[in-house]
């Protein structure tokens, strides 16, 4: 028989019923909810029916809550209001876990899961969230729902799903000088397209992916979405084991030892074989800068915006054509001459320390000269960053640092930007109007967002380094 | 949610490469309850209406007879991006029960299965040639039999489609996944308890 991947070794050890047709009922070990869980709620409520484990439910607020006051009363909009706060009645109803506002354990959901140790290796975990996918990086099979299966995880503790087919990305090499996370997993959809992976289950593996700390793997899992695929996953290891003992809700004594043993056993078997393959070398990869309306549309920041009448693909022509035109860039444009009206340091993507870090370092000594937002992903990362003193880096450089939540990557919370402005965002989507009607996004790493707010325009943040 | 058998409709024809989810459904509209009048409006708003609430003459959906059309033809991945469901309920607002693309999000496929919405996957070249069909022929007919995983086009091409059994099933039913699920509980039992015994350190 051949070898398993780390998918199948997870997959097959939660499949309830496997039906003919190839429907899948998958039983699912721990389910997030956030304040958007709303729907998820209110159709099981509709439907009469109780969350079926409430111990592996878990919910904090993140969406809708504000990040410049702890008082939600001062959500004027009176829906957005109902819904930052239901999630508490909705959690005391169905008795589910809540990290409620105010508390240091809440913030965006996809910080706060690992954070907590209730992302595990080897589990299943579902939430209500496309940028679920971030979880896989401690090696566990993690995907974003719709409403109706946020409902019916809920009142079933499964999911029908179809196997998806697998595919392995390895970046091989070392990489080069401040290269993160994010400008890889951005270098990746630029080859692969924002729909390469669709339809599968990706492993990121590679000299590459070995090297880099579980921040960084949150990073790249985390826009595994935006390649078109719902699940990506690294295969644990000491790094992964490492980062899990001790925190709050993972397991300890002998079931500590029982787990380790498991999640030992779960990386993929040298002869297990993927759907497809694709090697990227790491050190080729500059820090990357978007400038379109899909991750796709990506170049290295010593490039020019490329030339849409290269592109073969006459519909795709005509998408980067009319992305000219949303963002009123032009072909051939120095990436640098590029300047920005806000920058945005924070989103499920990269609100953990190491980013805040990243961002400090590049902050330390130098002013803002643009309005620069730092939110941190929890409470918890918060506290960590003040007690390094990286607040009073970002207060002295002129910047606002703000309380956990999505803030500025989803355009729901009254963090945005007004029509036409530009941001220099560490966001996951540079889609047309994602952070508010009319925005125009380039989605970066923290350095490169941090080295945008003190040069107002798109700069090496190679160069800052090397003169620190 | 409701059934969904044979559909017949005239096409809207959509040319947008990677058409994401906040393009169908604008995140600040999220909030807003499905029977709140103004929810069919929500269906593609940045790109219909400018910002002083006019509409954009060029967009196709603002043009007669598209407007009323029941059918999107669409390019690759559409539906990409975030998870919302909305972006389903907005299509069936506005009495749109079938899309056709070459490749979906993978979330939103699921999300149309959930809401009696009928996805389709054909080829790109189909796609194009029916986009081009529609263009060419305002209000001309697509219609579709679930039954036989068929579509017609309007120049009465017929076109087979795969679709999973389950959701062929439930489609046809108009089944809730809970209902169904629940008939599985006896595996469900049998399962947990056997997955807690053998790792009792989730539990």
């Amino acid at each position: 028989m051949a070898g398993q991947t780390l998918f199948e070794k997870i997959w097959d050890k939660h499949v309830v019923v496997a039906r003919d047709d190839g429907q899948t009922l998958l039983y699912i070990d721990r389910h997030l909810c956030h304040d958007g869980s709303i729907n998820g709620f209110g159709q099981l409520r509709a439907a009469g029916r109780k969350v079926r484990r409430p111990r592996q439910t878990f919910a904090t607020p993140d969406h809708y809550t504000p990040t410049h006051t702890s008082d939600l009363s001062t959500i004027e909009d009176p829906l957005a209001h109902e819904i930052a706060t239901a999630i508490d009645k909705n959690c005391e109803e169905f008795g589910v876990t809540l990290f409620p506002w105010g508390d240091e354990r809440q913030g965006i959901a996809h910080v706060v899961g690992p954070e907590q140790g209730i992302t595990l290796p080897g589990i299943t975990l579902v939430c209500g969230d496309s940028h679920t996918s971030t979880h896989g990086a401690l090696g566990c099979i993690s995907f974003g729902i719709g409403a109706s299966e946020v409902a019916h995880v809920m009142a079933t503790q499964a999911i029908w799903q179809r196997k998806p087919k697998t595919m392995r990305i390895n970046i091989e090499g070392t990489l080069g000088f401040g290269i993160t996370g994010k400008d890889v997993i951005i270098a990746i959809i630029r080859e692969i397209s924002a729909a390469g992976g669709t339809g599968h289950a990706i492993e990121y593996a590679g000299s590459a992916i070995r090297e880099m700390s579980m921040e960084g793997r949150m990073t790249i899992c985390n826009m595994t979405i935006e390649a078109g695929s719902r699940t990506g996953m690294v295969a644990p290891d000491d790094k992964t084991i490492e980062y899990v003992a001790g925190r709050p809700f993972a397991p300890e004594g002998e079931k500590w030892d029982q787990a380790v043993a498991y999640w030992r056993s779960l990386p993929s078997d040298d002869d297990a074989t993927f759907d497809k393959d694709v090697t990227l070398d790491g050190g080729a990869i500059e820090p990357m800068v978007t400038w379109g309306n899909s991750p796709e549309n990506a170049v290295g920041v010593g490039e020019t915006l490329p030339d849409p009448a290269g592109e073969a693909d006459k519909d795709k022509r005509a998408a980067m054509e009319a992305a000219y035109d949303y963002m009123d860039l032009k072909p051939g444009m120095p990436v640098t001459d590029i300047t920005v009206d806000k920058v945005f340091i924070g989103a499920c993507t990269n609100a953990r320390i190491e980013d805040i870090r990243a961002a400090a370092e590049v902050a330390k000594g130098r002013k803002a000269v643009v309005q620069t937002l730092i939110v941190p992903g929890s409470g918890l990362v918060k506290k960590q960053a003040e007690a390094e003193g990286l607040d009073k880096i970002f207060i002295d450089a002129g910047m606002e640092w703000r309380l956990p939540g999505c803030s500025m990557c989803v355009g729901v919370n009254g963090d945005d930007l007004r029509p036409g402005e530009r941001s220099a965002s560490t966001s996951n989507r540079n889609f047309r109007g994602r952070q508010g009607p009319g925005s125009r996004t380039h989605l970066v790493s923290p350095a490169m967002a941090a080295a945008a707010a003190v040069t107002g325009r798109f700069t090496d943040v190679r160069e800052m380094k090397q003169g620190n | 949610m409701e059934a969904f058998t044979t559909f017949t409709s005239h096409g809207i024809p959509v040319d947008i490469v990677n058409c994401d989810t906040d393009q169908i459904i604008p995140a600040r509209f999220l909030r807003r309850k499905k029977t709140d009048a103004d929810y069919p409006k929500f269906l593609f708003h940045d790109l219909r209406f400018d910002a002083d609430g006019s509409e954009k003459p060029d967009f196709i959906y603002n043009k007669a007879p598209y407007r009323d059309g029941g059918i999107i033809v669409a390019d690759l991945n559409w539906g990409c991006g975030s998870s919302r469901e909305n972006a389903v309920y907005v299509l069936v607002a506005n009495g749109i029960r079938a899309v056709i693309a070459p490749s979906f999000g993978d979330i939103h496929y699921n999300n149309c299965t959930k809401q009696g919405v009928l996805p389709v996957r054909l080829e790109r070249k189909d796609c194009d040639t029916l986009r081009r069909q529609l263009h060419d022929e305002p209000g001309a007919e697509i219609a579709f039999d679930l039954e036989a995983q068929t579509v017609t086009g309007p120049d009465g091409a017929v076109y087979a489609f795969e679709i999973g059994a389950f959701d062929k099933e439930k489609l046809l039913q108009g089944l809730d996944d809970i209902s169904l699920t629940e008939q599985y509980d006896s595996e469900f039992e049998a399962f947990e308890a056997k997955h807690q015994a053998d790792h009792d350190w989730l539990y």
